[in-house]
């Protein structure tokens, strides 16, 4: 086996066992914030994929998080229980949103592109939170729905966040390695030398784009099941720019930026809240800091390109 | 609906529209001249509002405390851009962004320990509290004429600087081209610090403003900070004339809307969907303002870069 795909299996083999052994060791609390890790690096990669690998820099990508676990609440509360409806409702409902905001907003460029996509998550934030009977600013109940095959339990919802994790990245790296992603790199490169090569440049963009707004459509799912709860935070602006924060500190553009920075982000915050209720400033600080001081992310500390 | 309370939300949208123009002036500037996203801008709007509370509060005299705000908000501004953020304009604009969030983060978290997590009160002057009639049959609140009036005399006060003055020049001439006003020899450095300690000025009067009609609190720079890049997305980056139009339009139409649309939709559909859905059109409608304006002229409407 070469050394390289030992470094895969090492960690996966660590996040299969964890949870007995924190359940045998009474750490059962960590395996609810790796859950929570992995749900948050598979939305920040899904992020990537655009941001990273498209140049595409969503602002508004908080929408299909939120949208994805409004679906999972508002299914089950009219009594829909069935993961099997719920999943793929969700995941077209997702598809569908992407495309429709992608078509308009892949028009503009730059700032204008940060902006515009940010107004559409902004209009789908207000039309949720006017929906009364849907919990309006409260946010929203969502059961665990019915897998039939297995009881969803926290444990299960761990494996299962795992096992969609790494099918997810699994395609996500076949992706950018693909002739499709290659193109997609070229777009980021230089857009009107790929324009002129013959590549349909608003087509491919539309597509990468509409892959990862159903990508965090499927982060936003589990985040339902997680928190058993849909709240409007899931679709607010600084959700947005929470994922944003975790691609760039990861590394923008190298494969493993939305997962590392997912982690690190949620363990600093999560260190930070215990030991201070003013945890912002330092995760403002340190932030702060690899901006300055670290331009290329954690995975470009290791001085390696990830692509 | 009487055409006094038409006009009236009518002012109250040119009155709110002048004070977002105030904090998309100085947004657009560092926008469009250093091609710089500052997030943080919003968090001046909040230092100006506490400090002004807090002057307004140790001196007993409003103008007093406005004044004092301002300049020490200026001086935060200036000390900000000497500090952290002119180690960002040779960056690209996601460490841009990921920066100046942070700053977002700190500063928030820093008033919250110096002034605690409860609202600051900020009341209006004692002489502009209540309402005078500025037409047969029209009252209106003192302090927010005072506002127009304010945010009048700042907006000229600001045209006439950016057009009629050699800084002005040197400022419109970086934000059509910034390489090319350097070779000619403009002192872009001094003038970036100036820039963000006029930038940070304004924002103190829009936030001493508006500190006593909306509140005093922490996180109130984010909200707003949204709305004036959609202010400044729709006049087009970098353009002072494109910010005031900008500003007035969302000031208007955002306020007009909160006002008309529950009570127009009443009309046409049924009391518990226009009671559902009045709110959220209204919320939406800048957000589609500018959707609309950015699919129709992708550069905004006075774009400053031709």
């Amino acid at each position: 086996m070469t050394r390289s795909l030992w470094r895969y299996l090492v960690p996966l083999g660590l996040l299969l066992v964890f949870p007995p052994i924190a359940y045998a060791t009474g750490l059962e609390f960590y395996t609810g914030l790796i859950t929570k890790i992995m749900i948050f690096a598979l939305a920040a990669s899904s992020l990537n994929l655009i941001l990273g690998y498209g140049g595409m820099v969503s602002f508004g990508h908080a929408a299909y998080f939120g949208v994805g676990a409004y679906t999972v609440a508002i299914l089950t509360r009219e009594g829909v229980t069935s993961a099997w409806v719920i999943w793929p409702a969700a995941l077209v409902l997702c598809a569908l949103l992407a495309f429709l905001i992608g078509s308009i907003c892949l028009r503009t460029r730059g700032v204008y592109f940060i902006m515009i996509t940010l107004a559409f998550a902004q209009m789908i934030y207000f039309v949720v939170i006017s929906f009364r009977q849907y919990g309006g600013e409260d946010g929203l109940r969502a059961r665990r729905p019915d897998f039939g095959l297995f009881e969803l339990s926290d444990t299960a919802l761990y494996y299962l966040t795992l096992a969609v994790l790494v099918a997810a990245l699994y395609a996500v790296a076949r992706l950018v390695n693909s002739r499709f992603g290659r193109v997609l790199q070229a777009i980021r490169e230089n857009e009107s030398r790929a324009a002129a090569i013959g590549y349909p440049v608003y087509r491919f963009q539309l597509v990468a784009f509409v892959i990862a707004g159903t990508l965090a459509g499927l982060a936003g799912l589990l985040m339902a099941h997680y928190t058993q709860y849909a709240s409007p935070n899931l679709l607010a602006w600084q959700q947005s720019g929470h994922l944003m924060m975790m691609v760039i500190l990861g590394g923008v553009g190298q494969f493993w930026g939305g997962v590392l920075g997912a982690a690190a982000l949620l363990v600093v915050e999560e260190i930070l809240q215990g030991f201070t209720i003013y945890w912002q400033l330092g995760v403002g600080l340190i932030l702060l800091l690899i901006v300055l001081f670290a331009p290329r992310g954690i995975a470009g500390l290791f001085g390696r390109r990830g692509s | 609906m009487p055409p006094t309370l038409f006009l009236e939300q009518i002012l109250n949208g040119v009155q709110f529209g002048l004070m977002l123009f105030l904090l998309a002036a100085g947004l657009t500037l560092v926008f469009g001249i250093m091609d710089m996203i500052n997030l943080a801008h919003g968090s001046l709007y909040m230092i100006g509002a506490y400090l002004t509370a807090t002057f307004v509060g140790l001196t007993g005299v409003f103008w007093l405390g406005v004044l004092l705000a301002v300049v020490g908000t200026a001086l935060i501004g200036m000390l900000l851009e000497l500090t952290i953020l002119r180690q960002l304009y040779k960056r690209d604009h996601l460490s841009q962004v990921l920066a100046t969030f942070a700053l977002i983060l700190i500063i928030n978290e820093v008033v919250r320990i110096i002034w605690g997590p409860q609202p600051l009160l900020l009341s209006a002057p004692e002489g502009l509290s209540g309402p005078i009639e500025i037409l047969p049959g029209l009252n209106y609140s003192a302090f927010r004429l005072t506002i127009i009036v304010v945010g009048l005399i700042v907006a000229v006060a600001l045209l006439l600087l950016v057009n009629y003055t050699r800084a002005g020049m040197w400022l419109r001439a970086g934000a059509s081209n910034r390489e090319m006003a350097q070779a000619m020899g403009v002192p872009i450095k001094p003038l970036f610090t100036l820039l963000f300690g006029v930038g940070a000025a304004l924002c103190a009067i829009a936030g001493a403003f508006l500190g006593p009609i909306l509140a005093v609190q922490v996180g109130m720079g984010e909200s707003i900070l949204i709305l004036a890049f959609v202010v400044i997305v729709i006049g087009g980056i970098g353009s002072i004339k494109g910010a005031l139009v900008g500003a007035l339009l969302v000031g208007i139409v955002d306020t007009a809307g909160r006002a008309f649309l529950p009570m127009l939709l009443s009309q046409v559909a049924s009391p518990e969907v226009a009671s559902n859905l009045g709110p959220a059109l209204a919320s939406i409608l800048i957000y589609l303002l500018m959707a609309v304006v950015l699919f129709l002229k992708p550069q905004g409407l006075f774009p400053a870069r031709t």
